[in-house]
């Protein structure tokens, strides 16, 4: 192969000013890729990595400037070529993948004329071939019965299939550089190994260069051929994937490599052997679940028009139970039906046929008054901190509302417990009087699990509540569960598409599927000795098997 | 597939039943319990003056004519059963007949109201969309200003200055009338700069949120051009905020063309209203109000079904 260089990136600064300020976004970052070259660019929310990549396309939002630097592509001056030149070089010879498929695609478009508008804009045929081309192109990017969905729109299809449609836009221009921006982190573990798959033997066949924007260690470990790390703006490390990854030389990309979940090694979670003493309540008695789910289904019914109604079972006769201080995982990918399970669990939506009892209590079938009560041992944390917390309370007003809203205390005791229990998460009394934008995601992260807790409760149901955090963070929170486990006793019910993130802080995991639970195991036995195929096959999915 | 299934278009239609319904009530109730006599009105009218000597027995003859001898709600009852079929009784001022008056002077404001949309509604897009794909700034902000300067300027006062311009000053239209179509050029522009202005607002607004969206700055990416982008993809999705004012003010035309007539001396809808308010012609005054809440009832069913055509989320699968 010709070791050619096609983009080399030299000293870049990126800032954005607003009115207040300038923020340096990137700052002096280097950056190479040769022809047919695979490069992963790493880095955590924040680092500067999409910036750099916008900067490349020539397509940082207003605020945003190249102050310094220069940027090569084949020789041209990208900073010095002017928008025409830009608009002939972009999508024809170096195309995006973004990342969020459901947003980057023009809902009231259909995907085929998405894909063909790259060809017409470029002159490289009219409307009729271009329609023609669309299809091939889709079929291309893996899509199965691209007739029928180039003809469709975006919110017909699912999300692997729109991550394809933006392939097939990409591949459209049959681009020299492929600039893919978190090209996958919006789909399950499965899914997202297919379409990197496919991406990568397309890239591979097709000669195309692609620089691979992740803040996923794995992902980047599997598909470069050599990793940058970023961090507030500069590249710290590069070389090699290998080299990168099991020498790394920067602290930082050490403690990366290090925070990444592993499916081996060491967990979070101290085991539930040495824990049983927390299992015992004050008379040193096991008691009931905390929570137990019996034969549990749930339909759901939608109208078809006239007296016909399409049934959906979400929910397919559940069994499950929950111990007090046990960590039980409910993993599942997107639509097997893990959240109306939650949703059950916490006593908010009760089940079509089946019992569902708190504290060995049966919540199906009672008043709400009632339920009200049993809701305050069930607690819920949920996957965004950015959602769950109202951007107009006060950090001390969302832990306290709880309390508030079952008329426990007054003002001053509840004070004095929004303190206790901030110190519990590990934030300082002085975050009290913070709204929700003055805290990192990790800082709200833990407001989110401190209010949670204000109420007591026995369970905490935790909705993938980790999937929105840099894996740094991921880690601390995943180790403040643990010691909140060891000294409240408190169970959780962590509900995650990540079985290496379930892996870090649980006892027992059952996996669900189609609305069912396939296997339900302690962690040992599961990594090892998996029982189910599909069990297997998500095993097999998850990215970084070069890093374990 | 049928983009509306019977359901929702016979619940539709009950919705637009209950308005009109509701139109009716309420304009009845206003307009026979006000302290008024129409019919003294009307008697000091034909005699040429309020200082006339008024005969009881003729204004009582008159009252059982009309029903006002009857309780209220019998009332009620007989002209909304009247009303069902059509017919809104006659005018207390020129015994013709009330859908006689008004579907006669229809046609008039119609023509009115639809010249004014046909002017407001490219204008109203010509606008935003000249600035969105100006490259130069300062062609924005200056096309951005003029919608609120046209909000702002009230109609009639626009009517008198385009009046002094155009047929005093320099005769080219004129001043008043409804002969030949010249004579409607003034009076439809001065109705629709206020709609093209509200309309060029509103699709402004969303279509800069549009351009700010995904979908647009990965057009970008393709390396489409600032029309391209602005006509292939924001201009729809930017639309339906706009549709739905554009159905709003074009049912207000209507109330509109009232003023417009009377500043310009047309015959039409305007003229007829003025005379049932100043004369307390509360027939005329109820036909006229049930059919303003028709021309908004129709309008609103235009705009809905207009929905699923520009966003295919809305279509039912």
């Amino acid at each position: 192969m010709v070791n050619q260089m096609l983009l080399r990136v030299a000293g870049l600064d990126v800032t954005y000013t607003d009115r207040r300020a300038t923020v340096a976004a990137v700052r002096g970052a280097e950056l190479s890729i040769t022809r047919g070259e695979v490069v992963a660019l790493v880095g955590e929310s924040g680092s500067g990595k999409s910036s750099l990549a916008h900067a490349i396309l020539r397509l940082l939002p207003a605020s945003g400037r190249v102050t310094a630097g220069a940027i090569h592509f084949d020789g041209e001056d990208l900073l010095a070529a002017s928008p025409k030149r830009l608009r002939q070089l972009r999508g024809a010879r170096i195309a995006l993948i973004p990342q969020d498929a459901a947003a980057f695609l023009n809902p009231t478009k259909r995907v085929g004329a998405q894909v063909a508008e790259v060809r017409r804009i470029h002159r490289r045929s009219d409307r009729r071939a271009s329609a023609r081309e669309a299809i091939t192109l889709l079929a291309t990017a893996g899509l199965p019965e691209p007739q029928v969905r180039a003809r469709q729109y975006p919110h017909e299809l699912s999300g692997g299939m729109r991550q394809r449609v933006l392939i097939a836009i990409a591949l459209a221009g049959e681009p020299d550089l492929i600039v893919a921006d978190e090209p996958t982190s919006a789909l399950d573990v499965t899914v997202q190994r297919e379409v990197l798959d496919h991406l990568g033997q397309l890239v591979a066949t097709l000669g195309v260069s692609m620089l691979l924007i992740t803040h996923d260690l794995a992902v980047a470990a599997d598909r470069a051929d050599r990793v940058l790390v970023m961090r507030d703006g500069a590249v710290v490390e590069s070389g090699s994937t290998t080299s990168v990854l099991l020498q790394p030389q920067h602290l930082y990309t050490r403690s990366l490599v290090a925070a990444a979940p592993r499916l081996s090694g060491p967990r979070v979670l101290v085991d539930h052997r040495v824990r049983a003493a927390t299992r015992l309540d004050d008379r040193g008695d096991l008691g009931p679940p905390v929570l137990t789910l019996r034969n549990v289904t749930r339909i759901y019914t939608r109208p078809l028009g006239g007296r016909r109604r399409q049934e959906f079972r979400a929910v397919d006769d559940v069994t499950i139970t929950v111990n007090r201080a046990e960590s039980v995982g409910l993993v599942g990918e997107s639509g097997s039906g893990k959240s109306t399970l939650a949703r059950i669990a916490a006593a908010l939506d009760a089940p079509t046929t089946g019992t569902a009892a708190i504290d060995g209590i049966d919540a199906t079938r009672r008043p709400e008054r009632e339920l009200r009560q049993m809701r305050r041992r069930v607690q819920l944390i949920h996957q965004s901190p950015f959602a769950s917390l109202d951007p107009r309370f006060t950090v001390a007003r969302s832990i306290t509302e709880p309390l508030r809203a079952f008329g426990i205390g007054d003002r001053d005791s509840r004070r004095a417990t929004a303190r206790q229990l901030l110190d519990h998460v590990g934030l300082p009394a002085a975050a009290l009087r913070h709204r929700p934008t003055e805290l990192s995601g990790g800082q709200r992260q833990r407001v989110a699990i401190a209010r949670a807790l204000a109420l007591e409760p026995a369970l905490l149901i935790c909705d993938e509540p980790v999937s929105a955090l840099d894996v740094s963070t991921q880690s601390q929170i995943l180790e403040l569960l643990a010691r909140l486990q060891a000294d409240l006793g408190i169970s959780y019910l962590f509900i995650s598409h990540d079985l290496a993130v379930v892996r870090q802080i649980c006892d027992r995991i059952a996996v669900m599927r189609d609305g069912h639970i396939i296997e339900d195991t302690d962690i040992d036995t599961l990594f090892t000795a998996p029982n189910h195929p599909y069990t297997r096959q998500l095993l097999n999915a998850i990215p970084g098997a070069r890093l374990r | 597939m049928t983009v509306l299934d019977a359901g929702p278009l016979a619940r539709r239609l009950a919705q637009a039943l209950f308005v009109l319904w509701g139109a009716f009530t309420g304009a009845f109730i206003a307009l026979y319990l006000l302290p008024s006599d129409p019919v003294t009105l009307m008697l000091a009218q034909r005699a040429d003056g309020p200082s006339a000597v008024i005969d009881p027995r003729q204004a009582a003859a008159i009252r059982v004519e009309y029903g006002f001898d009857q309780p209220v709600w019998r009332q009620y009852l007989t002209l909304l059963g009247r009303a069902v079929h059509g017919d809104f009784g006659t005018s207390v001022q020129t015994r013709e007949s009330v859908s006689h008056l008004v579907t006669g002077a229809l046609p008039q404001t119609v023509g009115l109201a639809g010249a004014a949309l046909l002017i407001a509604v490219p204008l109203g897009v010509a606008l935003p969309v000249l600035s969105a794909c100006s490259r130069h700034r300062a062609v924005s902000r200056l096309v951005d200003s003029l919608p609120a300067v046209g909000v702002s300027i009230p109609s009639f006062w626009l009517g008198i200055l385009l009046l002094q311009l155009l047929s005093f000053h320099w005769v080219v239209f004129p001043a008043t009338g409804n002969t030949g179509i010249r004579s409607i050029v003034l009076p439809a522009l001065t109705l629709s700069l206020p709609t093209a202005a509200v309309i060029a607002q509103v699709l402004g607004r969303s279509l800069r949120s549009s351009l700010g969206s995904a979908y647009v700055e990965l057009a970008k990416a393709k390396g489409a051009s600032r029309s391209w982008i602005v006509f292939r993809h924001a201009l729809r999705n930017a639309s339906l905020p706009a549709v739905t004012v554009a159905g709003l003010v074009g049912g207000n035309l209507l109330g509109g063309a009232v003023v417009i007539e009377t500043v310009f001396a047309r015959n039409g809808l305007g003229q007829i209203t003025v005379n049932a308010v100043t004369n307390e012609d509360l027939p005329v005054l109820l036909g006229l109000v049930v059919l303003a809440a028709a021309i908004f009832v129709v309008t609103s069913l235009v705009i809905e079904s207009v929905y699923p055509l520009l966003d295919p989320r809305i279509r039912r699968s």
